[in-house]
């Protein structure tokens, strides 16, 4: 059951460093290439999950039931190019929404939304990533 | 100009190896993509494919077709489950192509045509001279 009182909760900023060989790797199993300039793949900030932890994934406090739980929606946007090699990341995540749909065939679907901001280290916002779950009834 | 699309990304039949070798690459350990006991007790006969897999597929796709550096946004969203041993065909489309940005839309299907993830992704294009 979702803990709806994690509306609101934002980690702690976590760094996520793009490495070369990580691209690599992400690259192999995506069955892909990294690109000669070693720019990330559209989804490389999945990678997020080596980075971020207890104090800065706000997503542990939503509590979905992992038996009922979905990964329904994922998103990047990218203000300019994504991300190259050797850039270092500052990642915040915050639960941004949690909402309710019903669904036709009865019993309700409950939707919750977290949003990761990434920013160089100037703190220019380089991309989101926005998270999409759905716990059914 | 963009370019034409490059032929369908085939990636199959999927294996074990595939779905662990994306897990250790993403950082997503859930047992339920490689542990077949704890698959078999979560409902499943085999480990389950995973979602972000599907859309790195898709990504891979979509960045040979118009460049890595030029994805401006991906949004994708999750269907139908797949498994070991399904075939994945990750393929696309222009939607609408504006002066300096295209929208396409992505599909990863299995071989009997069910989908498993759609996305929808914005790419840069070189300013028209």
């Amino acid at each position: 059951m979702v803990d709806r009182s994690a509306l609101g909760a934002t980690g702690a900023p976590f760094v996520l460093d793009v490495e070369n060989g990580k691209l690599r790797e992400f690259a192999a199993a995506t069955f892909g290439t990294v690109s000669a300039d070693g720019t990330a793949p559209p989804t490389f900030l999945t990678t997020a999950f080596h980075w971020q932890h207890a104090d800065s994934d706000p997503w542990e406090q939503v509590r979905m039931d992992p038996a009922r739980g979905l990964h329904a929606e994922q998103e990047f946007v990218f203000h300019g190019a994504p991300p190259k090699a050797g850039d270092r990341l500052i990642g915040t995540s915050r639960i941004a929404d949690i909402y309710d749909k019903q669904r036709r065939s009865g019993g309700t679907l409950t939707f919750v939304v977290m949003v990761t901001e990434f920013r160089d280290e100037s703190g220019r916002l380089v991309a989101e990533s926005t998270l999409t779950g759905v716990e059914t009834e | 100009m963009i370019p034409t699309p490059p032929a369908p990304l085939v990636v199959g039949p999927l294996t074990r190896t595939d779905l662990v070798r994306y897990q250790g690459a993403s950082g997503d350990m859930q047992p339920v993509h490689h542990d077949e006991p704890f698959a078999r007790s979560a409902g499943y006969d085999k480990p389950l494919s995973l979602g972000m897999l599907h859309a790195g597929l898709l990504g891979t796709w979509s960045a040979q077709w118009l460049g890595a550096d030029a994805v401006r946004r991906f949004k994708v969203r999750f269907a139908e489950r797949a498994f070991p041993g399904d075939t994945l065909t990750c393929t696309g489309s222009i939607v609408e192509e504006r002066r300096t940005e295209v929208d396409v839309e992505l599909t990863c299907t299995t071989q009997a045509g069910a989908v498993v993830a759609s996305a929808w992704a914005t790419f840069a294009l070189e300013e028209p001279t």
